[in-house]
């Protein structure tokens, strides 16, 4: 590997390869994301239909935006399991909020402080006493689920009045408020992973933990936003299912959520070892799970059988990717 | 051995390679007698490990190309045939199973079985005596893990005679070995070729290339450029054929050293980790260049470890022109000025994956970060142009990823990383550790200049040559202390013989 690059001859061929394996990467699932709705609408004559497309990208909004939340942590080598519980947490305590009287939309800060504070719980276990994501996580998946239950009694919270159910409900020019807000969580992820230096730093820690550390990059205070991050957009995401509920419950809610997020950021080729991969990707891998699964149900194929194809596909989705670019990086 | 009689065991004749627009490789010969070690030199990028793929079968030669073992053709770009030929390449990642043992990395994937079952028995048996031959000290039995790496670089041997090697290929093999275990493989390449077979031997490293070789190819832009026999060899007749040019000077040293005179920069003081560096003191001044050597496991990279801040030290301190700054991690070495480049560049120091740009501009992003800590790539960009520019680093642009240079251009970006942080202290440790003749040159030249600009340089070697003709004072480490200073006389220059002494403790 080391000398067997031969010199600037092969390092402008490999720097060909590499762009195209950079405009293939960013590319990505995109292809697959468009023959699947082709696939669908061939086969039902109504996926493409406006109303059902709405009804895609609403289905899709909250696992984007805990994808997104995913990405920042997957980018740095780590993993965060906590996401579902969080989000569940956080709506239990935006709908419990919401039925003080006149200050209902307090409930939207309730939610977010409430997943910002369990993610930078998150982080400092792991940035600073140095314990692994997959293990922390593990453990608050559980306990803060429990939380999630404490937090109603073990019961539904309900509200039929809930001053923020636009979010859930609410359209802007016909555009679902889900997903707006969907839209806005990736460009702001965009942003601060390609256009600050926070971004760069994540890339870095990703990259290479120790040569970062070495380069005077702070990496815990790096690890630190980036659970942080996640946290933040789990609760952001419990206010978003909150609102479209009109209610939450601490059991249920958000369970198995953080499958649909991390399978989200791998689909967007994501490497799951950190230091390689987009926001752009996560997008596409999250509408390809919410096309999946919504065209599974307008074929009509049984909910046992919506689960085994959903797995299948992700798995060969991935195959056919790592295929392709090791096919694309061979010059 | 190198009477051309009879037939050639290989015979590499007009090897052409192509990559798209890129010729790697153009009408390149080679032909190796039994029993010779054939040292196969070149820069980095002249086309010695393309020449090489080719041999083993990783990459099919372009028309008209022909490789013949023993006379009779091997088709390329089949490695399964290269390898029943006897053509077995070792590389410098080494490929073994650390959780296996021995025998069974002898013989993965060819594992004597019978309806599928492994016969242990019968490995432990097969693998004995070939271990035998290499004369080892550890069984068939024993796991991988525990070898230190040379001696997992004698398992991958002994892997190529099972399957019956009769051409072995060696790229860098010494790189990270220690001097008793470089001794042990020098003696199993001695026995295996008076066992007929041969060796081809690829190595940046003129001592070993003297040592060894019966003869010596070298390479140069992907062509063949001519073989020197052993009574021909000579340092300066190789790198001339390498380079292209003569290179007179190759140690540049234009920076005067008269540290009486000159204000102390750095001083550490009792530096200790309570481990493997013990109680090192010493001072380096104002446009000086300080050597240390000391054999690999002396403690060398483990103080200027602790220097930098990126260990923590049981005790000692560090001072800066009178001022303390022990550091406590490297971003507050790097505030003070204090940069260190590290012997390992593709573990410790580059981001493989992140463009040549990135990798240049990684310190210094929050000094030119705009507002919020957004990115200022028309800063970042200018940067890069000109560290590519001034440090001469071989690229067509800034945005490709640094992972497709090769190691001496790799080297050149971790150097202007560290040199964008406007450091006062630079430490170095194995600059030009696998970098090619070219490179090295300009490294040491680059050296020189930051002297002569009155920055205080450290620099780390275990390159004798390097270190006597790049320092004006050296100190030799053992077992973790600072065991003496050598330095430079007026018309006399630091004594190798004096260091080696020194370093292992054979004078004492």
């Amino acid at each position: 590997m080391s000398d067997a690059q031969e010199g600037t001859g092969a390092a402008r061929s490999g720097g060909t390869a590499a762009r195209m394996k950079g405009a293939v990467m960013a590319m990505g699932m995109l292809p697959v994301l468009i023959l699947l709705a082709i696939g669908f609408e061939l086969m039902t004559g109504k996926f493409l239909s406006v109303n059902n497309l709405s009804i895609v990208t609403q289905q899709a909004s909250i696992n984007v935006v805990l994808a997104a939340g995913m990405t920042f942590v997957i980018l740095t080598g780590g993993i965060d399991l906590s996401v579902g519980a969080v989000l569940a947490a956080s709506a239990m305590a935006a709908v419990s909020m919401s039925l003080i009287p006149d200050l209902g939309l307090l409930g939207i800060p309730a939610g977010l402080a409430v997943g910002l504070v369990f993610g930078l719980a998150n982080g400092c276990l792991i940035a600073f006493l140095g314990l692994p994501p997959f293990i922390v996580t593990l453990g608050s998946l559980t306990a803060v689920r429990g939380v999630a239950r404490l937090m109603g009694d073990d019961t539904t919270v309900f509200n039929a009045d809930l001053p923020f159910e636009f979010i859930g409900n609410g359209t802007l020019f016909g555009v679902p408020w889900l997903a707006i807000f969907a839209l806005i969580t990736v460009v702001v992820s965009w942003f601060i992973l390609r256009r600050t230096v926070l971004g760069t730093w994540i890339y870095a820690v990703g990259g290479n933990p120790e040569a970062a550390r070495l380069t005077g990059i702070k990496v815990s205070l790096v690890l630190l936003f980036v659970y942080a991050m996640s946290g933040l957009l789990s609760g952001l995401g419990g206010v978003m299912s909150a609102a479209r509920l009109y209610a939450a419950n601490g059991l249920q809610l958000g369970q198995a959520y953080e499958l649909d997020a991390i399978a989200a950021v791998i689909l967007g080729g994501t490497s799951f070892v950190g230091g390689v991969g987009s926001i752009w990707g996560t997008l596409i891998g999250a509408l390809i799970i919410a096309v999946l699964s919504n065209g599974l149900i307008l074929t009509g194929v049984s909910d046992i059988w919506q689960f085994i194809i959903k797995g299948l596909v992700i798995i060969a989705a991935v195959a056919l990717d790592r295929y392709r670019l090791k096919g694309g990086a061979r010059t | 051995m190198t009477e051309a009689q009879g037939t050639p065991l290989l015979e590499m004749r007009g090897i052409s390679k192509t990559f798209g627009p890129v010729r790697a490789l153009a009408d390149v010969s080679l032909t190796v007698w039994p029993g010779e070690v054939h040292a196969l030199m070149g820069e980095n990028g002249a086309g010695k490990s393309t020449l090489m793929k080719v041999l083993s079968g990783a990459y099919v030669a372009d028309r008209g190309g022909e490789v013949r073992v023993d006379g009779v053709p091997v088709p390329t770009g089949d490695p399964k045939q290269a390898r029943a030929r006897g053509i077995a390449v070792i590389y410098q990642e080494l490929s073994l199973a650390p959780n296996l043992s021995v025998a069974e990395n002898i013989f993965l994937g060819r594992e004597p079985s019978a309806g599928g079952l492994v016969n242990r028995a019968r490995m432990y048996d097969r693998a004995r005596p070939v271990l035998r031959r290499l004369g080892v000290d550890f069984g068939p039995e024993t796991r991988v893990a525990g070898l230190s790496l040379g001696e997992r670089q004698l398992v991958e041997i002994a892997r190529a005679l099972a399957s019956d090697a009769r051409i072995i290929v060696m790229d860098e093999p010494t790189t990270s070995l220690s001097s008793r275990e470089t001794e042990k493989l020098f003696e199993v390449i001695t026995a295996l070729t008076g066992q007929g077979i041969a060796i081809i031997y690829i190595s940046h490293r003129m001592d070993e290339v003297y040592r060894l070789s019966d003869r010596c190819s070298v390479l140069r832009d992907g062509s063949y450029v001519g073989t020197l026999d052993r009574d021909e060899l000579s340092a300066r007749k190789l790198v001339a054929m390498m380079v292209g040019r003569d290179l007179s000077s190759f140690y540049k040293k234009d920076h005067v050293a008269s540290e009486g005179a000159r204000n102390v920069v750095l001083k550490v003081e009792g530096m200790s980790d309570g481990r493997l560096v013990k109680d090192c003191s010493f001072e380096v001044h104002e446009g000086e260049v300080l050597g240390i050597s000391g054999l690999v496991g002396s403690g060398r990279t483990e103080l200027a470890r602790l220097i930098y801040g990126a260990d923590p030290a049981s005790a000692g301190r560090v001072w800066l022109n009178g001022t303390d700054v022990t550091p406590r991690s490297p971003r507050a070495a790097l505030d003070h000025g204090i940069v260190y480049l590290t012997e390992d560049r593709k573990s410790l120091g580059l981001f493989l994956d992140m463009t040549i740009q990135e990798n240049i501009s990684m310190c210094v992003l929050e000094k030119d970060a705009g507002t919020a800590g957004t990115l200022n790539f028309r800063a970042a960009a200018s940067r890069a142009a000109s560290a590519i520019k001034n440090l001469a680093i071989k690229t067509p642009s800034a945005k490709l990823p640094v992972g497709a240079l090769s190691g001496g251009n790799q080297q050149k970006v971790l150097l202007a990383r560290l040199l964008e942080a406007k450091p006062r202290v630079v430490i170095l440790d194995e600059p030009t550790r696998g970098v090619d003749v070219g490179a090295k040159s300009e490294i040491y030249r680059l050296i020189d200049q930051l002297a002569r600009e009155g920055l205080a340089v450290v620099m780390i070697s275990s390159e004798l040559p390097e270190i006597v003709g790049v320092a004006d004072r050296v100190l030799v480490m053992r077992e973790g202390r600072i065991v003496g200073e050598v330095r430079a006389a007026p018309g006399r220059p630091v004594e190798q013989e004096e260091i080696m002494t020194l370093s292992t403790g054979a004078a004492a």
